[in-house]
Parts: C-alpha cells; structure tokens; sequence
C-alpha cells in the first residue's frame, strides 16, 4: 500500500470541497475540521434542547387548547431537532452523554438568545417570529453543508421549521391587532426580543474568529452580517405590517442601497451573557441538569431491564 | 333534552379526563428523563389535549348553551371540572407519571372499545379515532412498568411507591351514577359490562411480570366525579386558566 | 446498578407501501422494542411512516472509503451492462 501523506489527503480533501463533494462520516477528515463540527453541530443540538425551556415555560398557562397543542408540538420539535442533530454529532465519534455533560459544565455553548425570560403569552409569538425567524435564515445555507449527516439533518429540520415561524406570526399579529392590552404586551415582547434576536447571528465578520477557515470548508456558507442584514430586511416590513415599532431610533431605509440601516448592537451585552452572566442562563442549564440526574435511575432501570431479559432468554436458548 | 343533559355530563366527565391528564403530562415537555422519553411523552399529552378538544367542544354542543370547547376547558370554577382525582394528581418522579398514566390507559382502552358501539355517532367517532392512541399509551406505559418494576433495585422501589399511593384512587375509574344508568337505559351508552374485571385482568398481569405488588388496603378515594376534588385541581386550574382570566372575552 | 448508555440504533423508514425502507438518521434505546417506540415517536410525528426498522449500530459493517476505488470503480468501464450501449436501427420500437 502506499503512503499517503497529510497534505495529499488535505489537498484532495479540500479539492472534493471545492467541487462540492459531501463529506461522509467514515471519510478521511482534518481533524480540525472534525473538531469544529463537533464544536458546531453540538452547539447546534445544544440550542434546540435548552430553546425548549423559554417556550416550555408557557406550555402550561397557552390561553386555549388550539394554542396548547400548537406551542406544545412546536417545543416538541425542537427536542426532536436537538436529537437529529445529535445523532449527526455521533457520526463523528463524539457520544452524546458527553456532549451533554459539556453543556452541564458550561465547556459547551448554546444560542445566546435563550438565557432571555419569557415573561408574557406575547413572547410564543416574538419568539416564533423572529428567533424562528433568525434560525431559519442561519440554517437554511447550512442544508448545503459539506458534511452529509449535518447537512441533511438540516434539510429535515428546516422542513419540519416551517411552520413555527408561522405560528409565532399568527400570535403576534392577532394581538397586534387586538385591544390595548394585546397590543401592549406585543410592542413590549418586541422591544425586549429584537436587539437579541439581532444578536443571534454572532458577532460582526471582523470579530468572527471561525467564520473564514468555516467557509472555506463549506461547514458555513454566508457570513454573520450578510444574514443579520437579510434578515432585518425581511423582518422590518412585517413589522410595520402589523403595526409594531422596531425599537431602534437609528433604523432607516437608504433607498441606494435597497437595505435597512440600523443602529450599534450592544456587543457588551451580548459577550456577557455568552459568558453566563444572561437573566436565565443559570436557570436554563440547571433546568436541564436537573433533567438529566433526576432520569437517571431510570435510564439505568430500563438498561438493568434490558440486560436481565437478555440473560434469561439466553438461559433458556 | 333529557338526554342531551345527561350525555353532556358524561362527555364532559370523558373531556375533563383528557384535557387534565393532558396538562400534566405537558408539564413533562423538555424535562423528560432521556430525549426519546420527552418526545414521547409530549406525543400522549398532544394525544390527550386532541381528544379533550373534541370531547369539550361535543359537550358545548350538547349543552346548547354557546360554550365551546375553551369556555368548557377554562372558564369553570373547580367544582365544575369532573374529571377523575386519578388524573389531577401531581406528576411526581416518571415513575409516578408512568403508573396514573398506565392505570388510565388500561381504563380508556376497555372504555373506548366500549364506546365504538355507542349509538351516539359522534361519541362512537371520537371513540374509534381515540382508541388507536390510547392503545399505543397503553403500550408504552406497560413497557415502562415493566421495567421500572423489573429494572434495578431502586426503580421496584420507587415505583412500588408510586403504586401505593395512586392504588386509592383507582376505584373511581368505574364510577357510575344514575346519569351512566339512564344512558345505559336510553340505548346511548353500551354496557360497561366487565371493564372493571378486564381493567383488573390487564393490570395485575403487568404488575406481575413488573414483580410489582397490589394493595391489599382497597379503601376508595373518589369525589372527582362529582366535582369533589383534591387539592392539586385548584393549582393546576390557577396556572391553567392565568390568561383566560387575567385578560377575559379576548382573542388569541 | 448500570452505568452504561443506552446502546445507539439507526434507524429505517419505509415512508409508504412499495417504496425501500430508507435511512433516516438515530437515536438511543435499551432494546430493540424501546427503540421502535422511539423511532416512531422521534422519526414519524408528520406520518412520514407505515413501517420501521431498526437495527443496532454496532451491528452495522460498512465499507471502508479507503476501498472505493477497488470496489466501486471497476464497474464504471463495464458499459455494455447498460442498454445505451447498443445500437438499435431506426424505426424499431418497443425495445
């Protein structure tokens, strides 16, 4: 057999890139590159699991049943998107439990967006609008990835996505709409969402220190800013659509460009709570920690279960 | 009219279950013990909450009083909701979630089976769409008290526990009053003929290949029925009903 | 008392009758049963099911990438398995 080097396989690696040749799980990988999607994807599923808290919050006090089951399916999609993801995290030799236990440590990041309370029904609805909205904005490029389980976990989740940024506008319009109260309550979850929600894309394409090397592997396919921008063109006319005020004095529409201005991001801000210093962050990974130790004895009951009744029809065999 | 009152006090009896079981198995959402687990349960709870809305909003027909679905689910005070003291009992550890929930199941089943002979169309269609779903809850949570009870030391504890103290309030599953009897009568209802022995046969044979043991107390603990209800009903309402009653007569 | 995880089993659809049953991704289960629950709970919540299997990862052997150019190559130069490979006179149909 003969010798291959490092750099043989890097350049023939990069050259299937390049011609957009999917990378599948037994294929020879930098493990640079495994690494990041361990890193990514991870945080990904991360995401999804602890954005079932903030929502998960209101399941119980939904103002009618149509809304309950809605806002339940939605938050049971996101375990189900969590798990997709997860299993695309196995594929590259990373056990889930461990990955889990990242997260409990806080080694592990997830969406920043989540360590934001959910203090009102408007929030189901700003939260379907514009985080579902931004997800979906952030995914969609990642359906193309150059890592085949990554990549068509996205195209199942992007599908199954469709219908909660649906939802959340429905809510939000209808009490756009409705009385002075309704309307109070939406105005107010959109002044407390937006700026995060902006936040969501990461920070700006200088300060993104994984951005270039993740696009030339395709594991990224447009940049922060680029989608930050899409997005609040997109979101700004709905907006005022329904009658809502973006909170940002320095929004304006510059007619040459064809794109909306906006005003700084408290990039402050957002650094603080990536670190943990957020309004729930605590609670959201508590939250789950507790989970996962109070469903212990359980788990442990089903594998001590499933060992026994293995043993007993090997005896009787 | 008779008739309407009397089906309408049995729909919504049937309704209240759902919608009550419903919500506390939706409390489980994004807390489960494993994430198969979660995904599972929220798939009974939209089960339950799908066949609550169409057991309430029948009910609101029936009572031709212009309630729909959600005046019934959240505009009652708690002496109205009839729902089983088995189903409003907290959530406890899955375990506990496991044993309410299998006991109920066990109970629909028999009663869905039942009820697909009703001559009521509407009530023998919710019956049959029902009984597919409560079939496979039956399922699941049979599996699952098998292996609680056959599992490690500490699962056959804590679900031997949970047995104990849900065992009192299963007698209210065969709860029948006069209402029952002149459906029974008027042809609207089949007979409930053998549930109880059947309820009994399913059960005890889980229970024995879990290694589980029945009480021998049989002390009943019943009054959901008739809007007697434990403690935890009014909590679960308070959280319940929060924006139907904090923002009344509004859309959402 | 077991430490151990759940074993991971991937798992198989067949979205309707006739078609393959095709790979839809994992998920973790302690035995076989447990994991066609699950995979009905996780892989067909929009009816994207009539069928499932599942079969436990470990017990997959696949084919190392490494041996694609032996394994796989040597049927591209066997054109004549291939019905454009042969020539067929004008006006003749049916074949």
């Amino acid at each position: 057999m003969k010798e291959v080097t490092i750099s043989e396989l890097e350049r023939r690696f990069q050259e299937k890139i390049d011609n957009d040749i999917k990378i599948e799980p037994k294929d020879w990988m930098p493990e640079e590159y495994r690494q990041t999607l361990i890193r990514q994807i991870s945080q990904h599923a991360h995401s999804e699991i602890v954005g079932m808290l903030p929502e998960g919050n209101w399941i119980t006090r939904a103002p009618n049943l149509r809304r309950k089951a809605v806002l339940l399916a939605k938050v049971q999609d996101e375990a189900g998107h969590g798990l997709y993801l997860y299993s695309a995290v196995e594929t590259l030799g990373a056990d889930r439990e461990a990955t889990i236990d990242d997260l409990h440590t806080g080694k592990a990041k997830y969406s920043s967006i989540f360590n934001y309370p959910t203090t009102s029904w408007a929030d189901m609805g700003t939260i379907g609008w514009l985080v579902d909205g931004a997800a979906i904005m952030n995914q969609v490029p990642i359906c193309r990835c150059s890592y085949g389980p990554y990549a068509r976990a996205m195209v199942r989740v992007c599908k199954e996505e469709s219908f909660h940024q649906r939802q959340g506008f429905e809510i939000i319009s209808l009490l756009a709409q409705g009385t002075p109260e309704q309307k109070a309550m939406a105005q107010d979850s959109l002044n407390r969402f937006w700026w995060p929600s902006l936040m969501m894309f990461g920070p700006n394409d200088a300060e993104s220190k994984h951005t270039a090397q993740s696009m030339k592997w395709k594991i990224k396919r447009s940049t922060n800013d680029e989608l930050r921008q899409l997005f609040i063109d997109v979101t700004v006319p709905q907006a005022e659509m329904i009658g809502l005020t973006i909170p940002d004095k320095d929004l304006k529409f510059n007619e040459e460009t064809g794109h909306y201005e906006s005003g700084p991001i408290n990039w402050d801000e957002f650094w603080e709570v990536v670190k943990g210093n957020g309004p729930c962050n605590k609670e959201r990974v508590d939250a789950r920690k507790k989970a996962k130790d109070e469903g212990a004895w359980v788990r442990e009951a089903a594998m001590a279960y499933a060992e026994k009744r293995k043993e007993r029809s090997a005896i009787r065999a | 009219m008779e008739k309407n009152t009397d089906l309408f006090e049995y729909v919504l009896r049937m309704g209240d279950d759902s919608l009550i079981l419903g919500h506390r198995i939706s409390e489980w959402c994004g807390h489960g013990p494993i994430l198969e687990e979660d995904i599972a349960l929220t798939n009974m709870s939209l089960d339950l909450i799908g066949q609550a809305t169409n057991l309430l909003e029948y009910a609101g027909e029936l009572e031709g009083k212009g309630r729909d679905g959600d005046a019934l689910a959240f505009l009652r005070y708690d002496r109205e909701y009839k729902n089983l003291l088995l189903v409003e009992q907290t959530n406890g550890d899955f375990g506990k979630t496991i044993m309410r929930q299998f006991f109920f199941d066990a109970y629909r089943k028999l009663l869905f089976e039942r009820l697909i002979k009703s001559t009521d169309i509407q009530l023998s269609a919710i019956a049959d769409k029902s009984l597919k779903e409560t079939k496979y809850h039956l399922k699941h949570t049979s599996e699952w008290v098998i292996r609680l009870g056959d599992g490690t030391e500490e699962s056959h504890n804590r679900i031997q526990e949970s047995l104990d103290a849900l065992w009192k309030y299963t007698a209210e599953l065969f709860f029948a009053n006069e209402v029952d009897s002149k459906l029974l009568a008027a042809g609207i209802i089949p007979s409930m003929e053998g549930l109880q022995e059947d309820w009994n046969e399913i059960v005890s044979s889980v229970l024995e290949e879990a290694t589980l043991t029945i009480p021998t107390n049989n002390w009943k603990q019943e009054g959901g029925r008739i809007g007697r209800h434990t403690e935890h009903l009014g909590l679960l309402l308070a959280e319940m009903q929060y924006m139907q009653r904090a923002y009344p007569n509004m859309k959402w | 008392m077991s430490n151990k995880e759940w074993p991971l089993w991937e798992v198989f659809i067949r979205s309707k009758q006739g078609l393959n049953h095709k790979h839809v991704g994992s998920l973790r289960a302690s035995d076989a049963q447990m994991a066609v629950d699950n995979a009905r709970d996780v892989y067909t919540r929009r009816s994207e099911g009539v069928s499932i299997w599942v079969v436990e990862s470990n017990s997959v052997f696949a084919s190392e990438p490494t041996d694609a150019d032996s394994l796989f190559e040597p049927a591209n130069s066997k054109a004549y398995r291939h019905p454009m490979f042969y020539d067929v006179p004008d006006g003749i149909s049916h074949m």
